[in-house]
């Protein structure tokens, strides 16, 4: 059993304001995450407020800033940091709604309009044989809607029109596998100055995926198809 | 004059299953969750989408209540689940022993099945233990254990419900024997006031015995825990399970890219403070690769518990005991406290039950004639709770 310093984000508008740090210390186990210090803090201080649910990374709802780099903290163990101190922040460029809340409004406009169904064709086990009453075996897309790549993405930050890499790798994944969606109308919404072309190739949202979407690959993609035109009849992968 | 005003604890699966159900019924309804939505136990369940199996033989009344509400929810939420269906396999001669009372069981609660070849179950699910003697298929599925809340969630706001997130219940308000509201803490701006309601509906979960105590009541609720794991890699696609009595870590649900092995199970006086016990991560894997050996393998992605919130208390030594089935308490029959209704146990497949049971107490307190029909109401997608709140 190690003890680790947490330094903590605290806002409140009104209420913490300015932001500060409070600092804590915790005694951590080989299996303790970022979340479960969150959770284990609140016991003694109840106006703590952050985001959580599945406690697994399939949910995306516990994305923060650890040591300044975004990550899902239910699956981010502190022994893992290999440091004494931890920074624990909000994520960047979405709106701060208290402590380490952010309002994820912003990325559900950009996000939804697109359309992305939310269950794909699992490519797992591919000779195995489903049920006919199954026909084939479906899955959950892997996008988490967690936001991490919109808050490591440099562009993002200076420009709040564009359309961002969890739209747009959606958009990809229709483009993809229409499962009944227009693709016309999907890469019409990405061939703008703000879609697809706005991105600038840094890459950061694929570094932080932590469900290995890979919006950048998905963006040029998106670019290669609307050069090339081969999807435009809506091609299958 | 305006409709009467319900304050709903909670924002679980219940809670948000409650406040789609009274939005639809044309009440004026306020969530008040003490955190973010599906914070507590709902969003940390398997994803079982339960075709009820599971309970067929010992806890038939509840294996009722999930199949039912399994083929509402295929209805109504629509692209929310991962359509796979189920196999209980038989791995050793216990197993085997158990069969004729499970498939006795299945055909008692209605529940639909195919018992399949060893050889076909080894074809569907190639990392199956091949030792399998027997399988049998039935409509379980795979949820997505918080974005199926956030669809009612949606659409209760879509029929003017407000969801006030980060708003802890500091006092039930009464006056003598009557509920009144709530006063709440808002941890956004540490701000307290309070809310009137016409009925006050307590929906929360493993928490609603401490949320009772707030009105002096007592609800025979026993928060009980269990260990899940989660690995990387769909080892299944169907959802597996070990055909013998409910025990530890006898379920591997595939999910997105990651398998979730569950569970095990003990009993806690305070939801709050869950120990993970990091030796049932082994126990896990044991199990696990009893059904899939490769799960053995496999990577950790996360172990994590959660509070299961059964009925019963006093005795129960594991919380495998206790029935999964629910309950809803009118505080005005049974403790003589008028306005306030307590819906306790239940699971997420069945949210959506519980909550018609409650609304149906909750419009009859209220002399309203207001039917339910959250049966037939397709769900607005889980998006639509984000774009909302703008």
């Amino acid at each position: 059993m190690a003890e680790v310093t947490f330094k903590i984000y605290r806002y409140k508008p009104g209420a913490i304001d300015p932001p500060r740090y409070d600092t804590y210390r915790v005694s951590i186990e080989p299996h303790t995450t970022v979340l479960d210090v969150l959770e284990h803090l609140r016991l003694d201080d109840p106006t703590l407020t952050y985001r959580h649910s599945c406690h697994h990374g399939s949910c995306g709802t516990c994305g923060m800033l650890v040591n300044g780099k975004e990550v899902l903290a239910c699956v981010t163990r502190v022994a893992d940091l290999k440091t004494d101190t931890v920074v624990i922040e909000p994520l960047r460029h979405q709106p701060l709604i208290s402590d380490l809340v952010v309002d994820m409004t912003p990325f559900f406009e950009k996000y939804e309009p697109v359309g992305m169904p939310y269950i794909r064709e699992s490519e797992y086990l591919p000779h195995s044989q489903p049920p006919e009453e199954v026909g084939a075996y479906t899955r959950f897309e892997n996008c988490l809607e967690c936001g991490l790549c919109l808050s490591a993405c440099p562009v993002v930050g200076s420009d709040p029109d564009y359309l961002g890499p969890a739209a747009l790798a959606a958009a990809a994944r229709v483009v993809q596998e229409p499962r009944g969606q227009d693709v016309p109308t999907v890469l019409a919404m990405v061939d703008t100055e703000e879609g697809c072309w706005r991105c600038h190739a840094a890459m950061e949202c694929s570094e932080v995926c932590p469900n290995d979407v890979d919006p950048g690959g998905l963006i040029m993609f998106l670019r290669r198809e609307l050069l090339t035109g081969t999807s435009r009849s809506g091609g299958k992968r | 004059m305006n409709p009467p005003h319900v304050v709903v604890i909670g924002g679980g699966a219940t809670g948000a299953a409650v406040a789609h159900d009274l939005a639809l019924r044309g009440l004026r309804v306020t969530v008040v969750e003490r955190g973010e939505v599906t914070s507590g136990t709902t969003g940390r369940h398997h994803g079982l989408l339960h075709s009820g199996a599971r309970y067929a033989v010992k806890d038939q009344e509840s294996a009722k209540e999930c199949i039912e509400e399994n083929m509402i929810l295929r209805r109504i939420a629509p692209g929310s689940f991962e359509l796979n269906n189920g196999l209980f396999v038989a791995i050793t001669d216990e197993d085997m022993a158990y069969r004729p009372a499970f498939l006795e069981g299945l055909e008692t609660c209605g529940i639909p099945y195919k018992e399949i070849t060893p050889q076909e179950a080894l074809a569907r699910e190639p990392n199956l233990n091949p030792a399998v003697k027997a399988a049998v298929e039935v409509p379980d599925g795979t949820m997505d254990a918080m974005r199926l809340p956030l669809r009612f969630l949606a659409t209760a706001q879509s029929h003017g419900a407000r969801i006030l997130t980060y708003t802890e219940v500091e006092e039930i308000l009464m006056q003598g024997r009557t509920v009144t509201g709530v006063r709440v803490r808002d941890h956004v701006t540490e701000q307290t006031y309070t809310i009137g309601a016409d009925i006050v509906v307590n929906a929360g979960g493993a928490w609603a015995g401490k949320i009772a105590a707030l009105a002096g009541v007592d609800v025979p609720l026993q928060p009980s825990p269990g260990v899940l794991v989660a690995v990387y890699g769909r080892w299944n696609n169907m959802v597996l399970n070990r055909m013998h009595r409910s025990g530890d870590g006898d379920i591997i649900v595939p999910q997105r890219t990651l398998s979730v092995i569950g569970t095990s199970s003990w009993v806690v006086e305070d939801p709050d403070r869950l120990e993970m016990k990091a030796e049932h991560i082994d126990l896990m894997y044991e199990y696990g690769a009893q059904l899939v050996p490769a799960i053995r393998e496999a990577k950790l992605r996360a172990a994590w518990a959660a509070a299961r919130p059964l009925i019963g208390s006093g005795g129960a030594q594991t919380g495998r005991e206790l029935s999964r089935t629910f309950k809803c308490f009118d505080h005005a029959e049974r403790d003589g406290v008028e306005g306030f209704v307590t819906i306790a146990g239940g699971k997420a497949t069945t949210a959506r039950g519980m909550a018609e049971v409650t609304a149906n107490v909750v419009v009859k307190k209220l002399g309203l004639d207001a039917p339910c029909r959250t049966r037939e109401v397709v769900l607005l997608p889980h998006t639509a709770y984000y774009r909302r709140r703008a």
